[in-house]
Order: C-alpha cells, then structure tokens, then sequence
C-alpha cells in the first residue's frame, strides 16, 4: 500500500482513519445516553437539546469550524484551559477528531433514536416484572434490540468523520502530516499542477473505505437482525 | 395470602375508584373493555402509578400513598402474563422462561424449570426464538416465564384474548391447573363468562371504573342485579357431583340432591365438576310442564327479579342449594305472577360443562 501511496498520501489516509475512527468511538457513548434522552425521557429544553444536537447538521460546516476555534482555540477560554490540562485541540489531529465527531453526532443520534423508539416498552415492563432492575432491563433488553441502530449510526458517523472537510480545515487547518485528513489532501493536491494523479488515488482510497464500511454494516445488520428476530 | 387494593386514578375518559380483596385462589376482575380493569392490574404490578391509593399482598405493602411507600416493579415480586405474550425476541424460548429466575430470592418456593415445562408441554420448543413460536405455543411459554419468577402474585391481563377458540381450549386447564395445585393467589382480569365460570374463585365485577360487587363466583354469578355485560351473557355457575354414566350417552349429576342428565363428562363417578347454566336457558313454569322434551325440570323458588329496561327480566330462583338465573320476559313475569317466594319449576335447556375439577377452596 505505502509503494502505491506516496508518504505524504498515506499519512493523509491514516490520519483521517485515526480521526474518524477516535471521532465514532468517543461520540457513540454520548450519542446513545442523548438518543435514548431524546426517544424516551420527558424534560424541560428537550426540543432545545434536539435543535443544538441537530445544528452541526443544518449550519455551514465552516461556520461550526469558526465555533469551535471561538471555544476551543489557543487563545479562547476552553482552550486554554483544556492547555493547562495538556490537551490541545487547535491544529492537532485530536483538534480534527473533535470536529468530525461534532460534525458526525446528529447522524449517529438519529440513528440510535429511531432504533429506540422501534423498541417495545412492553418489553422492558414485562423484564421489571420479573424483577430486574432497570440497569439489567437496559443491558439485556433494551441494547441487544437497539445494536442495529448503533451499528448503523456508528458506521454512519464514521464515513461522515472520514469526508469531513469544511469545519476541520478552519479548526485545525491543513498541516500535511499532522492536521491534513483524506478531503483536506485531495483539495490540496487539486490546488498544485500536476497534482492529480496522486489525488485521483486518494479518491480510490475514499471510494475503496465507504463501499467497505457500507458492505460490513450491511453484513453485521443482517447477522444481528438474524439473532435479533429469531426467524 | 390476600391481595388488598384500594385505589383512585383519574384518567381523561375514565375514573377509577377501587377497593377490593382478593383472597387465594383466582380471583377474576370482570367486566367490559374500557372497565378499568387493565388498569388495576397495571397499578397492582406497579407499572400505573395511582394518584392516591394503597395496594398490599398480605403484610407487604407495595404503594401507599399516603406514607409514600412506592415499590418499584422489580421489587414486587409478581408474575404478570400479558394480554400479549410480550417474550424477548432476542432470546431462545429458554433464556426467555429462566429471564426472572436469577431475581426470585434463592429461598422462595416455587416450581423448577423442568416441572414448568413439563406441565406446560414445551420442552420441544426451549432451543427456539420467539419468532418462530405459534400464538398458543408463546402463550404458554409466556405462562411458564411468569411462574418460574417465583412470584407472590400471579397477574393475568386477559392472556387468552388473542387467541382463537381452539388455542383458548389448550390454554385455560394450565390456569386451573394453577388455581388447584398452586399455592399462590391469581388476579385474573377477563370480560369472558366462560373463563369467568371456570376459573373464578372470587369475582370482582368492575363499571366504569368502580366495583359494583364482589364476592365468591357462585354467587356474584347468580346475581341478577349484576349483568356487566348484558343479560344475554348472564348465567350462574353451580358445582355438581358425577353420579353415574348412563349407556345412552348421558351422565347423571347431582347438585345438592337434584338429578341432572347431561351429555356424558369425563369426570368418574363421586367427581365434582362446576357447569354453567345460562340464563337464557332456563325456563320456569308454575306447574309441572308435562310431556316436555327437557330431561331436567327441578322445583324452585323465585329468590329476585330485575326487570330490564327493554321487554326482559331476569329472574334468580333456588333449587335445593343451587342459585340459577332465568332469562324471561316482562310479560311472562306478570302473567305468571311472579314474585319472590313463588315456587316455580325450572326447565334447564342447555348445561353448559366447564371441564377440569372445581377449586378445592
């Protein structure tokens, strides 16, 4: 692979994997408490929960990247104190990640959701009377039924991480090496003469990843629908 | 063990205001849809949380508004068997009926996996899902899930309502199973005369959110003042002992001395066995009918008469220990001048057998 690629593409491919793969694990534990809060709890500001978790979707990508450089930038007030704590965002790939992941949560969230609402509380009622707890209800009821759903979302949200261009080049720009992700490469290689080649095989790349993220969703949906329904 | 419940709950469309007890055996809440009665049920399991009541099994108080004693479902120890089976579809016939096993107190007493599922029947199905199961087949497994909680209570939510009549038929011996060999009370809710009548102990008549009467089935049954559902459906429930079997077909019974031909029972001879006679019927007849094709004429006196609002009336009559109700019209009450202390002749039509024996309570 690394003698197909060049040292510069390659890194832009491990990079964005690394982004996208750091971006779904660290959202899917919030994307499940904020879809299971949005699908079954009763609250005040849930629609504005729902409109903030939705926004990411609705804004211009740059504008969300502008945001988080407002927030969490060197030299804004979360930024800075996250600094004192040793983690920079700014221009780091964890800086990228962070916007991925912020870019990727509506996706995940709606997909979680609609898996929870398709959830019988029946079932979960029957569970407690038979005496357990609702923690166990949860585990051994609610998540086996909703694992499509994460699965869905979590694939869903991963190819969204992968092709995430607008917000994470004004977070943390397009340093080759550190901050340049599989798009941010490819536009910066449209941008030099005789740069297409090597972008018509970060393309391939791009191309090859989705069709495999979609062709393994399908086949672990299916080997759980099986489980799942029993039929 | 006696199931106490005193209850109030205002919905948009329906008011409920409860108070009844359930003493062992099976006590059935009977009445029409939208009486109330999936409600009450729903409180008793804790999933209906009322707005001011008190609900106790014995000692045990599981809500008490008044006190703020609220016990979350879990804890309340009851097996609900749903109007539908509502099994985990994710998990083998198995793991579905051992699902509330690890939560039973290691102490409590109850039935082992394998005499559930022998009394059930369902050993074949225990590797299959859900999914693949008949409508009777979960039906009882969804009864076997219950019992193997080890409950303290037993809740039915009218289980045999979707189902067809031959499945209903498999279903009902495994709740008088329960009623005769199981220690542990049943609040069976049902708006079925039949499942009434078979499996009553103790009846709890709900209307429109509120108890009109309770007391043992017997007698709420032969009640004329209590028709939730109508007179057409009305009829009592009397307990009978097979005297013999005739070669003709029929079985000679006796209820409390009376002599009654029905068309041949299982039960042997010195058995009891409980049989519901519908109201509609019974005839009555001031003198001896003569030459009449009923085998079963017994005398009677009239013990009550409620007359309808439309052209009938029912009419409560006693013969030797047995309560009937007859189903006759307005008309026939003043032409034969009824009133209570007539003696009148009852012509029994049709008998109808609940199989199975009758409670030992």
């Amino acid at each position: 692979m690394t003698g197909w690629l060049g040292p510069e593409e390659w890194a832009a491919v491990a990079l964005s994997l690394r982004v996208a793969f750091w971006a779904t694990l660290c959202t899917l534990p919030l994307g499940i408490l904020t879809a299971h809060a949005l699908a079954r709890w009763r609250f005040p500001g849930k629609h504005l929960l729902n409109g903030i978790v939705h926004l990411p979707l609705i804004l211009p990508p740059v504008v969300t990247g502008y945001l988080l450089l407002m927030t969490f930038g060197t030299r804004a007030p979360v930024g800075a104190a996250l600094q004192e704590l040793g983690i920079f965002l700014a221009f780091r790939w964890t800086g990228a990640a962070l916007a991925a992941g912020i870019m990727a949560f509506p996706l995940m969230v709606r997909a979680i959701r609609l898996s929870i609402e398709a959830v019988d509380p029946r079932l979960e009622q029957a569970a407690a009377t038979l005496g357990a707890p609702r923690a166990w209800v949860w585990a051994t009821i609610t998540l086996p039924l909703i694992l499509p759903g994460i699965l869905a979302g979590a694939i869903l949200a991963f190819a969204k991480a992968m092709g995430e261009f607008g917000a994470t080049i004004t977070f943390v720009s397009n340093i080759p090496g550190q901050t340049q992700t599989l798009p941010s490469a490819i536009y910066a290689f449209l941008q030099v003469p005789g740069g297409e080649s090597a972008a018509l095989r970060l393309v391939a790349v791009s191309v090859a990843v989705a069709m495999a993220a979609l062709i393994l969703s399908e086949v672990l949906a299916r080997r759980i629908a099986a489980r799942v329904g029993g039929a | 063990m006696t199931l106490s419940v005193r209850l109030h709950h205002a919905f948009a469309a329906l008011t409920l205001d409860i108070a009844f007890d359930a003493p062992p055996g099976v006590t059935v809440l009977f009445g029409r849809s939208g009486s109330g009665k999936t409600s009450v049920a729903d409180a008793v399991a804790g999933l209906l949380r009322p707005q001011s009541g008190r609900i106790a099994i014995g000692d045990r108080v599981l809500c008490d508004t008044q006190k703020g004693i609220w016990v979350p479902p879990h804890r309340r120890r009851l097996g609900y068997i749903f109007q539908q089976p509502r099994l985990f579809p994710h998990l083998s016939v198995r793991q579905n009926l051992t699902y509330g096993a690890r939560f039973a107190p290691p102490d409590s007493p109850g039935p082992t996996l394998d005499a559930v599922v022998a009394m059930l029947g369902i050993e074949a199905l225990l590797p299959r899902r859900p999914g693949a199961l008949s409508g009777g087949e979960a039906a009882r497994v969804a009864i076997g899930r219950a019992l193997l909680s080890h409950p303290a209570l037993i809740l039915a939510d009218e289980p045999l309502a979707s189902l067809d009549a031959p499945r209903k038929a498999e279903i009902l011996p495994y709740f008088e199973q329960l009623r005769d060999h199981s220690p542990v009370p049943v609040l069976y809710v049902s708006h079925s005369v039949t499942e009434v009548a078979r499996l009553a102990t103790t009846v709890v008549v709900l209307e429109n959110g509120r108890v009109v009467r309770q007391g043992p089935a017997d007698a709420v049954l032969a009640d004329p003042q209590v028709t939730p559902l109508g007179a057409g459906e009305a009829g009592a429930m009397i307990s009978a002992t097979v005297r013999a079997h005739h070669d003709d077909g029929l079985s000679e019974l006796s209820v409390g001395g009376l002599r009654l031909l029905v068309p041949r029972v299982s039960p042997a001879p010195g058995e009891t066995l409980r049989l519901r006679i519908a109201a509609q019927d019974v005839m009555l007849a001031t003198v001896r009918p003569e030459g009449v094709s009923a085998l079963n004429i017994w005398p009677a006196v009239v013990t009550g008469i409620r007359l309808g609002e439309g052209p009938g009336a029912l009419v409560q009559i006693e013969a030797g220990e047995a309560r009937l109700l007859a189903r006759i019209t307005r008309r026939s009450v003043r032409a034969l001048n009824l009133a209570e202390g007539t003696p009148v002749y009852a012509v029994l039509k049709a008998v109808s057998v609940a199989r199975g024996g009758v409670p030992a309570r």
